[in-house]
């Protein structure tokens, strides 16, 4: 079985408490919580005004920019504010406020069904824009910016992420099992838009099932080919996903187009069949609720804005619970509060009552970082410089490539943060750089 | 607010929010216990007296640690096993009829300049208890490598062994002054099993193994280094010319010197000595050596190199203490030069980018 070359570890999956729950709808909360900011790239600029009314799949928010996606309406009802708030990552953006009128109105125009066939490249393009569909692994790129490679470019593979390697999280692999022909069909669009008669769908072997229900959706598409991968984390970051299918490296600083490649997640993938067939814009995602703190662990499609309080209370959150997490467990962040909003980079919420206590001790150099560094870096010397402040060495040693996939410090036997400080790091780097100007 | 939902306040902190089980004290304390079989073959071989200084020294690097710690005003950290094997570790490269302070004085050396003058736990260059070695070889040597070593315990006399146990001089010793006679006086059975004179935690290559195989399965010890240290040796113990050839010429090459007898070299140098227990406990030990596999593999083969050097040619029978100190002082080159290619950065990119 193949899997990425170097590194790597293997978490424990906790993948078996809500490995089993089919997706279900969570039905419209009173409330929605909308930031223009859930994409990578420009914020959007919000177009409704308190007092507004909307529709369900209304542009609330335009796209700015070319890397710059809308947002729209997940509930139908009044604007109650658009106000400044603070996001999951301590960033300050607008936020819209949507009370829902409890009806599900959708705006006009949308789930009429297209033949995607006779659209032309430059208006599927848009039509995934429009639909502000985003990488729904959870870097929430936006999707049409990768379906538009540049001409010097050639892309000559797809690779369809199924991977999903962070423990606990399930959703994509519920998205595979039960929505696989609509991921066939994204697929399918995809591959036009990029121009490419090639693609592979990875799956990880403790997906099997997953694995073969894709294998039977799409066997008979011809270029495409469908790989069962050894489990090892992080194989679901496109470096490493690249290199296990295709084994190529993406080099530092670059990326995945610059060898011929474009990755996209499955989840993504059912999105832009979605936004494309079904004229219908990204405003619901896949989010596994899971973890000790609530009662039923679940696979749900969330309105997006709805508030993380609100999907825990209604999956029977208990109130002893210590720590919740947005995202997987490796990369996911930490949150001071249950008043943030569900967004489209929002992959899991975890919430635990049992947390084992970090007690960060020295480095006694054993260098399993550095063995388990899936980018080969020397994740003990970037510490060591890092507290020196030596920041002109940081170039060198690779510290601005780190993906924060949290590796090194998942095996570090001292608990020390090492993800935490090469994070600080690159801000000090920025700053540094900035002044030497 | 929400937070009134939940009894707690949340504890935020960085990702990942999942950790290894492993530990500094686990990985400490399986040391610790993977010397126990070697030690126990101390016991066998020299009794009771061998085991006091043990103790002695164990004991008095857990009080200097704690001395050490609570003078530098950081937190007293006696219970993570890394003083204990210290004291073990030096314990069991002393001679076993030595005098008490011997231990006390090296020990409070090892951990009070070699490790916490330097910063304590990870911080120190050399490993601590060789250098604790070092100073008494220095300070004390006339009690440190003796001429003659006591007499084996009845344990092992006239046992399935039948070993006649009187005084009489190390594996090394002999090797270093008379290698011709080596072999009439130690069988490579004995050698192996380690009913022979040595220091207390030296002499069994069959215990040492045992337990540093407990810790290669716990990948506590990366198999390459303690590898490539001991075929270093025994390859440079085959090959080099030595003190008893014909003129010194390279006899290998003078074609005088035959395939058996090289591998009689080979492991009359593999089993005598400290080697096994400075290449499976002493060489390894994560603080002071490199932190890739292959930085691993070339700091062992250093070692190894040194050892056969000082063995065959220096002024001491024995050279594993120093080989790994002065290895030590160059891990810091060594990791600079194996530092892995950067995913994407290597020979590897270049063909596909």
């Amino acid at each position: 079985m193949k899997t990425f070359k170097s590194g790597g570890v293997h978490p424990p999956e906790y993948k078996d408490l809500s490995k089993g729950a089919a997706l279900e709808r969570m039905p419209a909360p009173s409330v929605v919580v909308l930031p223009v900011s859930q994409h990578t790239g420009a914020p959007s600029r919000p177009v409704v005004g308190k007092g507004d009314k909307v529709s369900k799949g209304q542009v609330v928010a335009e796209a700015n920019g070319f890397v710059s996606v809308p947002v729209h309406a997940s509930v139908s009802g009044v604007v109650v504010a658009v106000e400044q708030r603070p996001m999951q990552n301590g960033a300050v953006c607008d936020h819209i406020v949507i009370q829902s009128d409890g009806l599900d109105n959708w705006a006009e125009g949308t789930g009429v069904k297209r033949e995607w066939r006779d659209m032309g490249l430059e208006k599927i393009r848009a039509a995934v824009r429009d639909a502000g569909v985003v990488g729904l692994g959870g870097a929430a790129f936006p999707t049409h910016v990768k379906l538009s490679p540049p001409a010097d470019r050639p892309i000559d593979t797809l690779i369809l992420n199924g991977i999903e390697c962070e423990p606990f999280l399930t959703c994509d692999y519920r998205m595979m099992l039960e929505r696989a022909r609509g991921i066939a069909e994204g697929l399918r669009i995809m591959m036009k838009a990029l121009g490419v008669n090639r693609a592979i769908v990875g799956v990880e072997s403790n997906k099997q099932d997953a694995f073969e229900k894709m294998r039977d959706t799409v066997w008979a598409d011809e270029g495409v080919r469908i790989e069962l991968l050894k489990v090892k984390y992080p194989q679901g970051a496109e470096k490493q996903l690249i290199e296990a299918l295709t084994g190529r490296q993406v080099p530092p600083g670059r990326l995945p187009l610059d060898v011929g490649v474009v990755v996209q997640n499955v989840s993504t993938a059912y999105a832009v069949y979605d936004a494309v067939v079904e004229a219908r814009p990204l405003v619901e995602r896949p989010v596994t609720v899971t973890g000790d703190g609530v009662a039923r662990p679940a696979n749900l499609i969330v309105p997006i804005g709805a508030l993380i309080k609100d999907v825990l209370v209604r999956q029977g959150l208990d109130p002893k619970t210590k720590k919740v997490v947005l995202g997987g467990p490796m990369m996911g962040i930490a949150l001071p509060n249950l008043d943030f909003p569900v967004v489209k980079g929002t992959s899991g919420i975890l919430a635990f009552k049992k947390m084992p206590d970090f007690m960060p001790g020295p480095c006694i150099r054993c260098g399993r970082c550095i063995a388990v560094c899936p980018l080969r870096g020397m994740a003990a010397e970037m510490i060591k410089a890092i507290e020196a402040g030596e920041v002109e060495r940081y170039e060198e040693l690779h510290v601005l490539d780190c993906m924060e996939c949290g590796t090194c410090t998942f095996e570090c036997p001292s608990r020390r943060p090492i993800v935490h400080y090469i994070k600080k790091a690159k801000a000090e780097y920025a700053a540094w750089k900035a002044k030497k100007k | 607010m929400s937070d009134t939902i939940l009894e707690n306040k949340l504890i935020v902190g960085p990702a990942p929010h999942l950790g290894t089980k492993d530990s500094i004290p686990r990985i400490m304390w399986s040391v610790n216990a993977a010397l126990l079989p070697a030690l126990f073959v101390g016991f066998m071989n020299f009794g009771w007296y061998a085991m006091l200084v043990v103790v002695v020294s164990i004991a008095v690097a857990i009080a200097s640690e704690a001395a050490a710690q609570r003078f530098r005003g950081v937190p007293i950290t006696v219970n993570d096993g890394s003083a204990v094997l210290t004291g073990l570790l030096l314990a069991m490269c002393l001679p076993p009829n030595v005098p008490l302070y011997i231990p006390a004085v090296g020990s409070a050396f090892a951990i009070i300049i070699a490790k916490h003058a330097f910063g304590g736990l990870g911080c120190n260059i050399w490993n601590p208890a060789l250098a604790g070695r070092a100073f008494l070889l220095a300070a004390y040597s006339g009690s440190i490598v003796m001429p003659q070593w006591p007499i084996l315990k009845q344990a092992f006399r006239g046992s399935i062994l039948g070993v006649d146990a009187v005084t009489m001089a190390t594996p090394c010793l002999v090797l270093k002054d008379a290698p011709l006679a080596f072999f009439g006086k130690y069988s490579l059975g004995r050698l192996f099993l380690g009913a022979i004179p040595g220091s207390i935690g030296e002499t069994s290559a069959l215990a040492l193994i045992l337990g540093a195989s407990y810790l290669v399965v716990k990948k506590y010890v990366n198999w390459r280094l303690p590898l490539s240290y001991i075929l270093t040796v025994m390859a440079l113990a085959a090959l080099l010319p030595q003190a008893g050839d014909s003129g010194g010429t390279i006899s290998i090459w003078a074609g005088t010197l035959t395939v058996g007898a090289a591998l009689a070299r080979a492991l009359a140098h593999a089993l005598s000595g400290g080697l096994m227990i400075g290449a499976f406990f002493m060489a390894t030990d994560m603080v002071t050596s490199p932190l890739t596999s292959k930085g691993q593999a070339i700091y062992g083969a250093g070692c190894g190199v040194l050892v056969a050097l000082i063995r065959l040619y220096g002024g001491y029978p024995e050279g594993v203490c120093y080989s790994i100190l002065i290895m030590n002082t160059v891990v810091w080159l060594i990791d600079r030069f194996t530092a892995p290619n950067f995913f994407g950065a290597g020979r590897h990119a270049a063909k596909n980018a």
